[in-house]
């Protein structure tokens, strides 16, 4: 009789222990890409329709009395939603555009300019607003949900939404004239 | 007169003295205690920067709130949740213990106690003695068994080309 014909002992690591390692590499692997895939669709794109979020305001910035907004209290009307913080740089650029945008279309009242301030302090947030008399509804990005919903890839990035709450156009950083935001709002009135 | 001078001058010295003092005094709560709090969140802005060594214009405003809540008479724990509550659970140093969250707590001692259990294992393998051949009636060989003919013409073979 030869050693072949012994039984052979079963060594190695058991089959669970490998099925169990093979699942939490896979697992893994698709939790990152999925994370990667995400970070590299950028912002939400013109044609994605917008979904609905609240936003509190600051007081002294509400919208018609009320200290929190939802962008279905917007519907039939055009959205200007801007990011900005009083630690970004680039936003006092448009902040005086912005401003005078919004007075240019507050009397028509189918248009609605929102600020979300992202990641910020209160009180530096309120000087910003005083120093640069903005007067359309502002208020917080309280734990970044509106940020993230609409994965903002940094501040100003302003969002054209129309009547129907379809997103038509994303500005990436400031607006270099008053004119630039007529040219994308406009488009979008009746 | 001579007194009046001298103790008027030691007066003036004592108030210049004492008010350098005051300035010398940290803010409070100091810079220490601030930092305690800030080292455990993280700049919502820049990726991976704790709030206490971040140079950025937002986190000094952020460091300075959180002095002010202290002053106020917070605890650690309301401001980590006012930090959390504002800018997201992404700023806590140490992640929320729900949710994928979970991965970051148990994968790490699972993937080692997977590692060590693989090695033993391994390490056994290695270390034990080879299995003896057994007979057909199940006792162990104490006889080494003859050699194969076709074994013993090789090494018949290869001791002629030596």
């Amino acid at each position: 009789m030869t050693e072949s014909n012994t039984p052979a002992a079963k060594r190695g690591v058991p089959l669970w222990v490998q099925i169990l390692i093979w699942t939490v590499l896979v697992a893994l692997l698709v939790l990152v890409g999925v994370t990667l895939n995400k970070r590299q669709q950028g912002t939400v794109q013109p044609g994605d329709s917008i979904p609905e979020f609240s936003l509190p305001l600051f007081s002294g910035y509400e919208f018609e009395g009320r200290n929190e907004v939802t962008l279905s209290d917007f519907k039939g009307k055009v959205v200007v939603l801007n990011f900005w913080a009083s630690w970004c740089k680039p936003c006092e650029q448009e902040a005086a555009e912005l401003q005078e945008a919004w007075e240019f279309y507050e009397p028509r009242g189918d248009v609605i300019f929102l600020g979300v301030d992202y990641v910020d302090t209160e009180p530096e947030a309120r000087a910003y607003l005083k120093k640069f008399e903005i007067t359309f509804p502002n208020g917080p990005d309280k734990g970044t949900k509106i940020s993230q919903m609409f994965r903002m890839s940094g501040v100003p990035e302003t969002y054209f939404i129309d009547r129907e709450g379809v997103l038509q156009y994303v500005k990436i950083g400031p607006f270099a004239s008053v004119n630039e935001i007529k040219s994308n709002v406009d488009p979008l009135l009746p | 007169m001579q007194k009046f001078f001298f103790g008027s001058t030691l007066a003036l010295l004592l108030i210049a003295f004492s008010s350098g003092l005051v300035l010398a005094q940290e803010p409070t709560p100091s810079d220490d205690e601030v930092n305690a709090i800030a080292k455990q969140l993280y700049c919502p802005v820049c990726e991976n920067t704790p709030l206490d060594v971040c140079p950025t214009e937002a986190c000094r405003q952020w460091r300075e709130l959180i002095r002010q809540q202290l002053n106020d008479g917070w605890t650690e724990d309301q401001i980590k949740q006012y930090f959390v509550e504002n800018y997201g659970a992404r700023v806590l140093a140490e992640p929320p213990r729900q949710g994928l969250n979970w991965l970051v707590y148990l994968l790490p001692p699972l993937i080692i106690l997977t590692g060590a259990y693989i090695l033993l294992r391994s390490m056994r393998e290695w270390t034990s003695p080879k299995s003896i051949p057994t007979d057909s009636d199940g006792k162990g060989a104490t006889t080494p068994k003859p050699k194969d003919e076709y074994v013993n013409r090789l090494e018949e073979e290869l001791k002629k080309r030596k």
